[in-house]
């Protein structure tokens, strides 16, 4: 698999297909891989695929980063990676012919903090979002290194992290914002949840707006708490859950647990919507039903 | 009754911030005015636009500031001067109503209604209904208490 995406990689920058592969690399540190940009042959000796390779490359799509603009690129992508490139298609932020997708057929990376090394990866190793994949082939690729996997068949919002949605849900009012209190109570406003984010691309964002200051800028429980649910809300019906916010977030606040019930809300509220899976239907929040649900209006 | 005069005037107030659309809500608040229909002061209004203006950090904002509750208001479906503002603000709202529920905010302190420029009675109703609940349910201790925090938190880093 490492030899064959190494080969096509060669192959796509010396016929010119590609000015950059962007792929994975060994890290510094054993059992971690880093980001990789091969610009010419040699480098693509280094690129590398395993279940350490955690990182949502997608990133470097975006209009946070210029590469695009040195015209057509190569990504290494896993299944889930692939679904944020569509979610960037959808909202004509990419073009599909702007990249070249080397889909990886992947069984699982790394959770959070886990050193792995060797092939085989237990369930308990793995990040959450493997828990419930259901595109371990991707969905759209240009070329496919490995085996293909056939994900199981799934039921909807069940498992893994919905689970562990369904459980905050549980609780009552009162407990729940005691359990989120006590979360964001330790986040730093460091922002890495957003800069890691391929999906949080504003040139400006709101937390950067002092004319009102919208979120307040020091790291106390309110303004900690309007920062959290704003970006969260920010990402409804578009995050993907690459879970990169949650990975990133040196306070470990359980990001994924946010950005999964708000997943859920706009799967069961608008008619099954899951982000990533199509690239030419309406995002759910720039369209509307006329009978779409309004019990709680008076 | 001088008495009870004095009594009215110690009896605890919520502020109920109402957000509500210029072209139908603001209205409708506006004929009850001006029939002379009285309502309960607790509330503020605050005009925007359109209820499609509404981004969740105004009700986040709201409560910041000391709200015990929200009313968020605007044209019914079809009547948005904008065509489809509201429909956009309601999906928005489903999904926004639903995350603060999950946060832990005390859903029974934000409200959301359709009222036209015509409904003057029914602005009346919803007014009195929100503000007799939250005075029942009183001051919003668990939001106030983390603005207690940041104060907290400026005077230790003022130092
Ligand atoms: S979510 Fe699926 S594609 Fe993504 S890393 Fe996990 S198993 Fe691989
Ligand atoms: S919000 Fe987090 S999980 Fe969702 S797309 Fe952004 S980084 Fe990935
Ligand atoms: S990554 Fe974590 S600590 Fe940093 S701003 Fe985001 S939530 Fe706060
Ligand atoms: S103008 Fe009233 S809801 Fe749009």
């Amino acid at each position: 698999m490492i030899e064959s995406l190494r080969s096509k990689s060669k192959e796509l920058l010396e016929n010119g297909t590609v000015s950059l592969v962007i792929g994975y690399a060994e890290g510094s540190k054993k059992g971690k891989t880093k980001p990789f940009f091969a610009y010419s042959s040699e480098d693509c000796d280094k690129l590398t695929f395993s279940p350490q390779c955690v990182n949502n490359l997608t990133i470097y799509l975006t209009r946070k980063f210029t590469f695009m603009k040195k015209g057509k690129v190569a990504i290494v992508a896993k299944g889930c990676d692939v679904k944020t490139i569509n979610v960037l298609i959808q909202e004509n932020q990419l073009k599909r012919d702007d990249v070249i997708i080397l889909g990886m057929s992947c069984d699982g990376v790394v959770g959070k903090d886990i050193v792995h090394d060797g092939e085989q990866l237990p369930d308990e190793n793995k990040s959450i979002k493997c828990l419930t994949c259901d595109v371990k082939t991707p969905i759209d690729y240009d070329h496919l290194f490995g085996e293909e996997i056939k994900s199981e068949a799934l039921e909807p919002m069940t498992g893994g992290i919905y689970d562990a949605v369904k459980e905050v849900k549980a609780m009552s009012w009162s407990d729940r914002w005691k359990y989120w209190m006590d979360h964001f109570e330790r986040c730093i406003k460091c922002y890495a949840c957003k800069k890691v984010c391929p999906l949080c691309y504003c040139d400006v964002c709101i937390t950067e707006k002092s004319r009102p200051q919208w979120i307040e800028t020091s790291a106390h429980a309110r303004g900690n708490y309007a920062w959290n649910i704003k970006r969260a809300m920010d990402l409804a019906g578009r995050c993907t859950f690459c879970g990169e916010c949650d990975r990133s977030c040196p306070a470990e606040i359980p990001l994924n647990i946010i950005n999964q019930e708000l997943a859920m809300t706009v799967y069961d509220s608008f008619e099954n919507y899951t982000a990533g899976y199509q690239t030419d239907v309406t995002p759910p929040f720039v369209s509307f039903k006329e009978e779409d649900k309004e019990d709680f209006i008076k | 009754m001088s008495e009870e005069k004095t009594e009215k005037k110690e009896e605890w107030k919520p502020r109920l911030v109402a957000y509500v659309c210029n072209w139908c809500t603001y209205g409708g608040a506006d004929l009850a005015g001006t029939s002379r229909l009285t309502y309960d002061t607790s509330v503020r209004a605050i005009k925007l636009p359109c209820t499609g203006r509404i981004d969740p950090l105004f009700i986040i904002k709201a409560f910041e500031r000391g709200a015990d509750g929200v009313l968020i208001s605007g044209c019914h479906p079809g009547d948005c001067h904008y065509n489809t503002g509201n429909y956009h603000a309601r999906r928005r709202w489903t999904t926004f109503r639903s995350l603060l529920d999950f946060s832990g905010i005390d859903m029974r302190r934000l409200h959301f209604s359709w009222i036209s420029a015509a409904e003057a009675g029914k602005w009346v109703e919803v007014i009195n209904e929100v503000s007799t609940n939250l005075k029942e349910l009183g001051p919003y201790k668990e939001f106030k208490a983390i603005t207690e925090k940041k104060e907290e938190y400026d005077r230790v880093f003022a130092q």
